[in-house]
This record gives structure tokens, sequence and C-alpha cells, in this order.
């Protein structure tokens, strides 16, 4: 596989994890990956990382009584209109 | 229209995940809190201008992304446009091609990645200068579309890139430091960054 081949497929490294490529383009990429065992890995690797980010920074526990404290704004008749909201 | 009853139905599913966008953003539990509860606030008043059939979601971190912004900022102590230092591309894999003959006994990229904490993985995030820290968090964390944050941000897409691709590298970079600094791995001088 040419280099400039694997220079153009990690230039869309990002958008391609993103899912912001066309079709078209989507598919060149696969099509690379599919012969390119030095890309592909980069890709996986990328892939787990994003997927590592996403898991280990939305896990967070909300604090107890914030639920509470949200859902009574939705009693509030903040205006003094005597409607709620 | 949209109803009140119908706001308070719908939107309090995405309270974790707001919360946790929230702690990232402003990096401590009474700004999160705060932030969060001005954003169902803002978003209850306001939902009268919420077009139903689109994305309540996606609407919802708007509003709250506005509110970090225009409030909280402000009290940030390290600056808020900040550029980064220039890191080479796939960081992190790179290293870890290294590293996977330098006999640490790690051979599988999840073995690797399981090495972080949760707090290290947060930590380099949230270490981020606040321009490109919230289009990591919009899109990696929050998987919303570059054309979505675009709107979310007020920036072009292009910027939205540059700062995804450059506030990536820079959270690759931290999470080495962290192994490094633990011994996980053993120091190796950086490459000259090629962009």
């Amino acid at each position: 596989m040419a280099d400039d081949d694997c220079g153009e497929t990690i230039r869309e490294l990002e958008a391609f994890l993103d899912d912001e490529l066309s079709e078209e383009t989507r598919s060149q990429i696969h099509e690379h990956l599919d012969g390119c065992v030095d890309c592909l890995q980069a890709f996986d690797f990328e892939a787990e990382l994003k997927a590592v980010i996403r898991r280990k920074c939305s896990n967070d526990e909300m604090p107890p009584g914030l639920v509470a404290k949200i859902e009574r704004c939705f009693d509030t008749d903040f205006d003094g209109d005597g409607i709620i909201g | 229209m949209a109803s009140s009853d119908t706001f308070a139905e719908q939107a309090m599913e995405f309270a974790p995940q707001l919360y946790s966008a929230a702690l990232r953003m402003t990096r401590n539990q009474a700004d999160a809190e705060d932030l969060v509860q001005e954003t169902y606030l803002r978003g209850f008043r306001g939902f009268h201008s919420f077009q139903e059939g689109t994305n309540l979601r996606a609407w919802l971190f708007r509003i709250l992304t506005n509110a970090f912004i225009n409030k909280y900022r402000a009290k940030q102590r390290r600056p808020i446009e900040t550029d980064l230092a220039d890191v080479a591309d796939l960081y992190l894999y790179r290293r870890i091609g290294s590293l996977e003959s330098a006999a640490t006994g790690l051979s599988a990229e999840d073995q690797f990645f399981d090495l972080f904490t949760d707090d290290e993985v947060k930590q380099a995030l949230e270490d981020l200068p606040e321009n490109f820290r919230l289009p990591v968090i919009l899109a990696d964390v929050e998987g919303f579309s570059y054309k979505e944050i675009a709107e979310m941000l007020d920036i072009p897409i292009g910027t939205v890139m540059s700062r995804l691709h450059r506030g990536r590298k820079a959270m690759q970079r931290a999470l080495y430091e962290f192994a490094e600094a633990r011994g996980l791995v053993q120091h190796t001088p950086d490459p000259v960054a090629d962009g």
C-alpha cells in the first residue's frame, strides 16, 4: 500500500471515528484498512481510546438532592403572574 | 407550543449526562450543580421556543454550554483562549508501539487503557484550556456532531475540527505523562512535533 494512501487515511482518522465523512470517503477508508494492518491498528487504538474517554468521563454520580432541586423549579411561579414558569 | 408538563417529563432523563458535562466544564461539584439547575431553569422557562420533534438533548446541551460560557467562565482562574503546545499526531499510539517491545508485560491496548484511572482520564480532559475542552467534551463524551458543536459554541465547523484535533492530542500527551509519572512506562524523549 502506497505511503501517501496511509497519510491520506490517517488524516481522515478523526472525521472517520466521528462519523463525519461522506459515504464515498468512508468506503475508500474501509478499503484501505482492509489491506493495511498499520493503519488498521492505529484506527483501532484511537477508537478504543475514544470509547475509554467517553466511559470514564460520563460516570459521575449526581449529588443527592440535585434532582429534587431541579424539580422544584417546575412548580415555581417565577414572575408572580399566577402561572407556573 | 410545547407545554411545561412535557418539559418536566421529557427533560429529566438527561440530568446525569448534563451533570457529568457540567462537572467537566466547571471542574467542581458546587458550580456543576448550579449550572445544571440553571440549565433546567432556562430550559423550563424557554420551552415554548423549543420545536417539538427536534432534538431535546441537543437543545438542553446548547443551553448548558451557553450558561457555562456566560456565567461561569468569568470565574475560571486559567485563561479562556489559550493555545496548546504542538503534539505529534497519534502521540499515544506511537509511544505504545515502543512500549509493547519494552517488556512491560502489556500486549493488548485494552490493558493499557485500563491502567488509567477514571480520575486520570477526567483530569486529562479537565486540564485542557476551555476553548479546547468544550469541543472535546461535546464530541468525545457527549457524541455531538461537528455541526451541532459549531452551533452550540458559535464557531465555524473548521474551528471545531482543529480544536478537537489539538485538544485530543494534548489529552493523549497528558495521559502519557500520567503513565510515566506512575512508572507504568519508561521515559522516552519527545519526538519533534509533526503537526
